[in-house]
């Protein structure tokens, strides 16, 4: 893998008069941010042919700082868009960016759907474990006993797992990674869209604002050190017992399915043969 | 001529109506009593070569609908009162957004899952006024098969030349009925298309509010590469908070609407001249009406009809005309009384009253007589 370098020129992808962003100093998302531009770059894809949508909520903003087709859509309906625009334009390279609370509470549908079809675009989901801009509530990724404004007491119940979840509906190609995993980040992007299939990559993203202060991790530093500690590559944790793992989470690849039916190559080779 | 004339039911005429326009992309969700616009645009509308997908929800059939839309697709979704409950939050970001889409409603009784098999006309205030904010919609109401079909190309027109979403409001008699329709040659039609920006990507502002015209909407993928957001926008798209920018966004959204409203309205005036009291009715119930107006000329009774075929924005400038010579006016609806709160307002020194039945039997032409006679 040829190494990421610093150097790499951001700006012929942003759209600098939209910033600042929103973001809270010492936030992820614009590492995941960063990351994207890279693999998409690497991918040499032309700007006139992405289409990135969002949701509600921090992550989704990211898609106004970029210069692509971009679509801030309403909260958790972003595939529902994504899924418009591809089939109606199949060359279109689409993307979906949302958080947890955008793409697994309200958007939980979408996103079992936009699996189960197993239609050819990516979906990023930023992972903070709360809803950081309505100010750090309960979000269905919350660890169990951790603390959120509206589980002042402690969570009791138990969190999705993305990436199990994204498995189980149908996605053909999953993966995890962290904002501080960025060079990995860099090149699991770069796979989710080259994957042929509906692509999820979950990536754990620190909000020490929202989430980390009230679970002991107040600063940024200690959040990217959670990441660090708490990341088990896949391959090493097939070696690990359940106990083992507890209170971790896998990275990596986690699950890849090849050659299997894709959405919209079906629905086109299917009108192909009723045209008249 | 004869093989131009087809025997087929209102929701088929959409369905056929849209094709003819042009409608290029299709996503819904079932519904009693609107499912046959998919199942027949599944049928044929793919034989064209163009999509037609049922969505996991109706809110999701929307957002399909929209996404189509901005890569420059005519679409259209189909549903009925609890489908138009959920589509309300992406009617409002399609309104917000400007993006062109058409949704039907064959309206059923309310409220909730009411009466999914009877029809209603329950749903106009909600038409107007269903998703959160202000804005301004166009909402049309048909009251045949045949205008079904005409006002689905009319609907997909509107939508494109005011980047709007524009509702086609039926109800379960148009819906299911089965009357002709004369189907034109497609060159007779003004169809209104998916136009590139006239001015290069450097120069286009997706919002262009400013020049008082409605900026045409690039499809996405063609070289214009913009920025769309349900939060307030100005010009560029990207989002803003500045309060001059939120008001001017906001007058926009209206004005573009009722600054063009003598080409949006549509109505139709039956025996209005000479008229004594005058019915306003629309959809299925004005077919009624008009047998009734039918019997009260031949009792006596100088009765006129006022149909809207555009029932938003309401044509109050004319209902205003017609009653400063016509004192009494009668409303049938089957709703608890919605449209009659427009006529009120348009008409304050008048004498208007209503007919509301809502138990999901039709209103019958003697019972809009009986109350004229008790009227008059």
């Amino acid at each position: 893998m040829p190494k990421t370098t610093i150097k790499f020129d951001y700006d012929k992808y942003l759209r600098k008069d939209t910033l600042p962003h929103i973001w809270c100093p010492g936030c992820g998302d614009g590492i995941i941010l960063k990351s994207l531009l890279r693999a998409i770059d690497k991918l040499q894809y032309k700007k006139d042919d992405v289409v990135i949508t969002s949701g509600i909520g921090c992550a989704s903003r990211l898609p106004g700082y970029v210069d692509f087709n971009t679509i801030h859509t309403t909260h958790g309906r972003a595939l529902t868009f994504a899924i418009g625009i591809k089939m109606y334009k199949p060359r279109l390279k689409v993307i979906t960016v949302s958080g947890d609370g955008d793409a697994l509470a309200i958007g939980g549908n979408h996103f079992i759907h936009a699996a189960r079809r197993n239609i050819d675009m990516t979906l990023i989901v930023f992972n903070n474990y709360t809803y950081g801009m309505t100010g750090g509530q309960s979000s269905p990724t919350q660890p169990y006993g951790s603390h959120a404004t509206t589980t002042p007491y402690g969570s009791v119940e138990p969190p999705f797992d993305t990436c199990e979840l994204a498995k189980a509906a149908g996605a053909t190609w999953v993966a995890r990674s962290t904002s501080y995993h960025a060079v990995q980040l860099e090149k699991l992007i770069a796979d989710a869209l080259t994957h042929k299939g509906f692509s999820v990559l979950e990536v754990i993203t620190n909000c020490h604002i929202s989430y980390g202060r009230r679970n002991k991790m107040k600063s940024p530093v200690e959040m990217i050190k959670y990441q660090k500690e708490k990341a088990v590559p896949n391959r090493s944790a097939v070696n690990m017992t359940p106990e083992e793992l507890t209170g971790r989470f896998k990275t990596g690849l986690i699950y890849e399915k090849k050659d299997s039916l894709e959405f919209v190559e079906e629905t086109y080779k299917q009108l192909e043969l009723i045209k008249q | 001529m004869s093989e131009n004339i087809k025997l087929m039911q209102g929701n088929e005429a959409i369905a056929e109506g849209a094709m003819i326009a042009g409608c290029d992309f299709f996503a819904g969700y079932p519904i009693t009593p609107s499912s046959e616009v998919s199942e027949i645009l599944a049928a044929r509308l793919t034989k064209k070569g163009h999509i037609v997908i049922q969505m996991e929800d109706e809110i999701a059939a929307l957002g399909a609908v929209l996404g189509a839309a901005l890569g420059g697709a005519k679409a259209l979704t189909a549903t009925s009162g609890p489908g138009m409950s959920l589509k309300s939050e992406h009617i409002g970001y399609a309104s917000m957004c400007e993006i062109p889409c058409v949704i039907v409603n064959v309206m059923r009784g309310g409220p909730s899952t009411g009466n999914p098999t009877l029809p209603s006309q329950a749903d106009i205030m909600q038409a107007k006024w269903g998703t959160h904010g202000d804005h301004a919609i166009i909402a049309i109401t048909p009251s045949s098969v045949n205008e079904s079909f005409y006002e689905t190309i009319r609907a997909l027109n509107l939508a494109v030349k005011y980047r709007t979403p524009v509702l086609i409001l039926t109800d379960e008699i148009i819906g299911h009925m089965r009357e002709k329709v004369i189907i034109p040659e497609k060159d007779t039609l003004e169809i209104i298309d998916v136009k590139l920006p006239d001015v290069p990507p450097s120069e286009y502002k997706p919002y262009n509010y400013k020049s008082g015209k409605v900026t045409p909407l690039a499809p996405m993928g063609e070289g214009y590469r913009y920025h769309v957001t349900g939060l307030s926008h100005g010009e560029t798209g990207f989002p803003s908070a500045k309060m001059e920018v939120i008001q001017d966004a906001q007058n926009w959204l209206i004005d573009k609407i009722y600054n063009n409203i003598k080409d949006i309205e549509k109505y139709e005036e039956t025996m209005t001249e000479d008229a004594d009291i005058l019915i306003v009715a629309y959809g299925s119930v004005s077919r009624s009406a008009k047998a009734a107006l039918s019997m009260a000329r031949a009792a006596g009774i100088k009765a006129g009809l006022f149909r809207p075929i555009t029932i938003w924005p309401f044509p109050e400038e004319r209902i205003k005309e017609l009653s400063k010579k016509i004192k009494k006016i009668l409303v049938p609806e089957m709703n608890m009384g919605q449209i009659i709160l427009e006529v009120q307002r348009a008409a304050c020194n008048n004498i208007v009253k209503g007919l509301n039945i809502v138990s999901g039997e039709p209103i019958t032409p003697d019972k809009i007589y009986l109350k004229i006679k008790e009227m008059m």
